[in-house]
């Protein structure tokens, strides 16, 4: 005999959306750089920072107030507004 | 995708006077005669539950053949005799007493050849062979998670592990009856929305946790707990979305205090954060189910734990509450003896404290402090907190020395000074360590109310247990107490 259960999930239906889509050069674009404030993530992003200035990259420094939680929406609209491409430091 | 073979629609009774019997039921076969004299004499309808012609085949008797009547008018024992007005029961009586009978019907003289009085028979529609049935065809259209079929041919337990949904350990298949008994031990409404479950901020209802408390193995009487836990981790200052992407091996580990833990059997003692007790190991794995199935957290996915451990598969214990010399933890975080509470700690696995031979308060405290120093790192202070369980054997200096827990921390927390200079990074050749702007400075191990201390286990053995934690406070997670309802 069948048997039937219960979904325990969430029963998600997600939306699909476009990525935007990938930019062909960073000539003229600002490119923002989160830092999720781990130790030395300012390190790597410091020198991103450099090599995007000899490119002529516009950069602007973002942080999360603590890497244990994810980002404040305000700070993720902020740059989705404000920047054409991230980069976000990770790790130690 | 079953559907209920039954209206959930409270079918409405005959009006006028009304009798609920069944055949199998000696005390209804004895009243079988006043029955057909009341039928006779006033107008009665009689409800038959298993023989569609007892105590008559003429019209006044209605076969309830589905159990629907019964059912839905809760009848419990038969013989019940009630007072029908537009279909609802206005007054009931249970079992035959001739007295009450004849009050009721207002007809005296009523079986005056049978004994006044017999206790009547439970009723088919409460039979433990026919409940879970009956409570699924007439409510189980409450119930709003989607239905998934297993096919004959396929394992149940196979087709829930290929969907994802166990943690990988057995998990108990939450068909509707089981789960329809689980809510059963909450007076909360299964559509409640209790919290919205991370990483995916999934509203998750009270249904939602029923149904992975039946996987985790719990009991009904387990789900207030489980409710209280879900909440708990799922508020911003515990940020379960943190604890569960971290890279480190902490989970939420469950503290209980208060009757409930008595009330549903939980083992504060002997092996107390071991297996053998259903209570302990499966309150803890019940919520990890929800985050995993509910709120789409997953090892791997948004779980990033290098290690990981026991807190990420369930982690609950409870407080010896009764052994101990000291308010409880509960009370020590403000709440009231007498109220049942889970504290959610974000922490590692437990990790012994070995001491058989300080015989005062004083060699013990520092051994105990020389212990935790070691939390997450000796290396570093005030970012992580701790929770301590006592053994009853260390207790025991502290009870003889006439100790309070505000003296015991007191002492603790003194011995758990460091001198900055020793941790920072770089002395003693270790580059991990505090900022060197700390240089000369003396810290705490813990920040301010971050030893959280518990008394359990058993009688024998001279040790206690300590369980490191995660980023402490604001920045992290906040250790978090709530209050347990029914």
């Amino acid at each position: 005999m069948s048997s039937t259960v219960l979904d325990p999930t969430g029963e998600l239906r997600p939306d699909s959306r476009e990525r935007v889509a990938r930019p062909e050069s960073l000539n003229g674009l600002t490119v923002g750089l989160l830092d999720i404030s781990k130790a030395r993530g300012d390190v790597f992003l410091d020198r991103v920072e450099e090599r995007l200035a000899e490119f002529g990259v516009r950069v602007k420094r973002f942080a999360k107030p603590t890497f244990a939680k994810p980002a404040p929406v305000d700070l993720r609209h902020e740059i989705a507004t404000s920047c054409d491409a991230v980069i976000e430091a990770l790790a130690d | 995708m079953n559907e209920p073979t039954a209206s959930p629609e409270r079918p409405p009774l005959p009006d006028g006077l009304v009798a609920v019997v069944k055949e199998d039921c000696p005390t209804c076969v004895l009243v079988a005669p006043v029955l057909a004299d009341l039928a006779e004499r006033e107008a009665l309808t009689v409800i038959t539950q298993d023989n569609a012609a007892f105590p008559s085949s003429d019209d006044w008797v209605i076969h309830d053949d589905d159990l629907s009547l019964s059912w839905h008018h809760d009848i419990i024992t038969v013989p019940t005799l009630l007072h029908v007005t537009d279909g609802e029961p206005t007054r009931r009586i249970e079992g035959w007493s001739r007295r009450e009978w004849e009050s009721f019907t207002g007809v005296s003289e009523l079986g005056t050849d049978i004994p006044d009085w017999r206790p009547g028979c439970g009723s088919l529609s409460v039979d433990p062979n026919l409940t879970d049935e009956l409570a699924v065809r007439f409510s189980g259209s409450r119930l709003t998670s989607r239905r998934v079929e297993i096919a004959v041919l396929e394992d149940e337990w196979e087709a829930m592990w290929d969907r994802g949904w166990s943690d990988g350990l057995p998990v108990v298949p939450p068909t509707e009856a089981r789960v329809l008994r689980m809510l059963e031990g909450t007076s909360r409404d299964p559509d409640e929305i209790i919290a919205v479950v991370p990483p995916d901020l999934v509203a998750c209802s009270v249904e939602k946790v029923a149904v992975n408390a039946v996987m985790a193995g719990c009991r009904p009487e387990y789900l207030p707990v489980i409710l209280a836990a879900v909440e708990a981790a799922c508020t911003e200052e515990f940020n379960m979305h943190g604890l569960l992407a971290t890279t480190m091996p902490s989970g939420p580990i469950l503290i209980i205090n208060g009757p409930i833990r008595n009330e549903i059997g939980m083992n504060s003692g002997i092996n107390v954060l071991g297996p053998g007790n259903r209570a302990n190991s499966t309150i803890g794995r019940a919520l990890q189910l929800v985050v995993r199935n509910v709120g789409g957290g997953r090892p791997g996915g948004i779980d990033r734990a290098t290690h990981g451990g026991p807190a990420k598969i369930g982690l609950c214990f409870p407080e010896d509450e009764e052994g101990s010399p000291w308010e409880s933890l509960a009370e020590s975080r403000g709440f009231a003896a007498g109220v049942s509470t889970v504290t959610l700690f974000p922490g590692q696995g437990p990790r012994i404290l070995f001491d058989q031979i300080s015989r005062t308060p004083e060699s013990l405290t520092r051994h105990l402090a020389a212990g935790l120093m070691a939390n997450v790192s000796p290396r570093l202070a005030l970012m992580f907190e701790t929770v301590l369980v006592l053994g009853p054997e260390h207790m025991s200096r502290y009870r003889d020395a006439g100790w309070s827990r505000e003296r015991f921390l007191e002492a603790l927390t003194a011995d758990l000074m460091i001198d900055a200079d020793t941790v920072i990074r770089g002395a003693g050749g270790i580059e991990e360590g505090m900022p060197e702007s700390l240089a000369g400075e003396t810290l705490p191990k813990f920040p301010p109310n971050g030893i959280h201390v518990v008394h359990a286990g058993s009688g024998a053995g001279l040790f206690s247990m300590t369980f490191g934690g995660w980023v402490a406070g604001g920045m992290g997670s906040v250790t978090v107490t709530k209050e347990i309802s029914p």
